[in-house]
């Protein structure tokens, strides 16, 4: 069935809250509003004011709070509305639900899941653009995941919801209106691995979330100069599934990552060292990345396009690590 | 009016807490508790009048000086000694020390040590109870220093926004680390803060252990009647510097002494002889000491955690 993104993630969120009745939804204008991405359209209408809550602007609090219920053998899902507020909640997902299993000697868990918006793209300047995955991926008691296809989006909330620990899901507002075909009944997906999304034979393309169309569109253009690039979606950021990465660049013997947040610390940093870790003998050129330019997303259309990965810039990448 | 049995029960809480603390200061002294070692002494009116009042199925969630609520709540001694000792038997698996003592079969969810980063936890556990339709309640311990976080307005706002079965009990002891509550707030009257919020708040002698139970029970029964949250300031102070490292600089000897005259325990004692109340007082200091000593025994008597299980209870899967 023709299947847009968002309508892959409230069909997830739909199955969520019929399947389990300690499952709800909280966020700010999750409810009347619909989300402020229109994800959660009709949810108030079908399970009620108790089971699809507005919160007031207080990420700290009601993230809190779903830490605090999932303790309590509530299964919530709590919107945070982009990892740019998020950092309003830092010290409830970093301090509490990161921490509370392993300081308790293991006798509490916090089955909560946070969904957030990531990314940018949208001309909405540095304070509503930033792609902060890392920062959650670094914190050991977390699960981080990246929903970059219609099946991921729909199933990647059920299976974060058979969790036992915190999972921390981000959408890429870039993706809400991508279109595909996506069949079934929405059902739980595997979270444990990586997937090659296109195979190849020269150069590994590593990637997740927003970047994923991107690099599919590059190994399309690298295609047409007879370079034949795979590509490998990461799906999960925490844990990573480095065998899979290690794999890829076995078989290609070159990889390019490309990560929408910035170079500097990034996730592309950690596949590149886990590449040299598990790889290094096997690399025919350097490990090389795409990432974001070490600037503020800047608003001008023109400036915002430069900072971002772009499949130019990937295509580049890839040529000169290949050497043509 | 007090009877002699519940008497003796609150003279014995107090006494348990300020003798293990008094145990875990000369232990911490000799080197065998390290990190950091905060001691309520001065404050066991509030743990041992205000957790006991509570139900065995509600929650309670309390700050990094929590030893005293621990051991009201009924965490056995000797678990609490060992998680000091950083032992195997500690009520945390040596993972927490002092700062965060767990028992959830307890219902003691901690133990945090982010000033006011409970406060949102524990009005989740609230929301649970509200969800379900359940008459428990969530009781979050915390310091007036607490209220100047953004997380006490969050949770506060949320909880009567949503009616939620939350307690709130602040325990005033006037400083946060060594910064005095005039310092720190434009509004002092903390009530009034929590009334801000249109809860319903009152301010007891946090030094008056019946007090303390009193408006503890009170508070609990209308929070547990549906009524939303409600805020109780307990007013007490700490005879003993903020942590092991804390040369008291912030505040005078005198003032410390004129707060030690209204010694909970010792006022308790008095008010308990003056009932005329058969409570014998000598015997429940040996019932104690013998308890505080057993304890000790107990967690010397632990073992460390193998290092082989260093990542252990990271994730659910890395249960052993």
């Amino acid at each position: 069935m023709r299947t847009t993104y968002r309508d892959a993630l409230r069909q997830g969120l739909r199955a969520a809250l019929r399947a389990d009745e300690r499952v709800f939804l909280m966020g700010e204008d999750v409810g009347r509003y619909g989300g402020t991405y229109a994800v959660s359209q009709g949810l108030l209408e079908e399970f009620g004011e108790a089971r699809v809550r507005d919160t007031p602007l207080s990420e700290s609090g009601f993230v809190g709070a779903g830490i605090g219920a999932a303790i309590n053998g509530m299964r919530p899902i709590v919107e945070v509305m982009t990892v740019n507020f998020s950092l309003l909640a830092l010290d409830q997902i970093v301090n509490n639900a990161a921490t509370l299993r392993h300081m308790s000697g293991g006798q509490v868990g916090v089955p909560v899941v946070i969904r957030m918006g990531t990314g940018a793209g949208r001309q909405l300047a540095a304070q509503h653009s930033h792609s902060l995955e890392v920062w959650y991926a670094h914190v050991p008691g977390l699960r981080v995941l990246a929903p970059a296809t219609l099946e991921d989006a729909r199933g990647m909330l059920l299976a974060a919801l058979r969790c036992a620990d915190p999972v921390i899901l981000f959408e890429h507002a870039l993706l809400l209106n991508a279109e595909g075909e996506l069949e079934g009944e929405p059902a739980p997906v595997d979270i444990d691995h990586a997937a090659v999304r296109r195979a190849g034979r020269d150069v590994s393309l590593v990637t997740y979330g927003g970047s994923l169309p991107r690099c599919l569109a590059a190994a399309d253009a690298l295609a047409a100069e007879g370079i034949d690039a795979e590509v490998l979606d990461l799906r999960t950021l925490r844990p990573l599934d480095r065998e899979a990465v290690a794999a890829s660049v076995r078989r290609t013997r070159r990889v390019v990552v490309v990560d929408e947040g910035w170079k500097t610390c990034g996730l592309a940093a950690e596949i590149m060292a886990s590449v040299v870790e598990l790889a290094f003998f096997e690399l025919d050129a350097p490990p090389a990345r795409v990432c974001s330019a070490e600037v503020p997303v800047p608003y001008a259309r023109h400036l915002e396009e430069a900072a971002l990965p772009s499949v130019a810039r990937i295509v580049r990448a890839v040529r000169e690590g290949v050497g043509r | 009016m007090l009877q002699a049995a519940p008497a003796r029960e609150l003279l014995r809480q107090m006494l348990r807490i300020r003798r293990f603390e008094e145990a875990c200061a000369q232990l911490y002294g000799a080197g065998r508790i390290r990190g950091f070692l905060h001691l309520c002494i001065g404050q066991e009116a509030v743990a041992a009048g205000a957790v006991p009042a509570l139900r065995d199925d509600d929650s309670v969630l309390a700050t990094y000086r929590e030893h005293g609520h621990a051991l009201a709540r009924g965490v056995p001694m000797g678990a609490v000694m060992a998680e000091m000792f950083g032992q195997r038997e500690g009520c945390s698996r040596g993972r927490g020390g002092s700062m965060h003592l767990f028992d959830a079969g307890r219902r003691f969810y901690g133990g945090n040590a982010i000033v006011a980063g409970a406060l949102p936890v524990a009005a989740g556990f609230a929301l649970a109870e509200r969800l379900r339709g359940s008459d428990r309640i969530a009781a979050c311990l915390f310091g007036e220093g607490a209220m100047a976080e953004g997380e006490f307005h969050e949770a506060a706002n949320l909880a009567v926004l949503w009616r939620l079965p939350l307690l709130l009990l602040c325990e005033n002891n006037l400083y946060a680390m060594g910064t005095a509550l005039e310092r720190s707030q434009s509004q002092t009257d903390l009530a009034a803060k929590a009334r801000a919020y249109r809860m319903s708040a009152l301010s007891v002698d946090g030094m008056n252990v019946c007090a303390v139970r009193e408006a503890v029970q009170r508070a609990a029964a209308q929070v547990r009647g549906g009524e939303g949250p409600a805020f109780v300031e307990l007013r007490t102070y700490r005879f003993r510097a903020h942590s092991m490292f804390d040369p008291e600089l912030y505040r005078t000897k005198a003032e410390v002494e004129q707060w030690k005259q209204r010694c909970p325990i010792a006022a308790f004692e008095r008010h308990v002889a003056a009932l005329g109340l058969a409570v014998d007082a000598a015997a429940v200091e040996a019932e104690v000491a013998a308890e505080v000593e057993a304890a000790i025994a107990f967690a010397e008597a632990g073992t460390p955690e193998p290092v082989a299980d260093l990542l252990r209870d990271v994730t659910a899967e890395d249960a052993a």
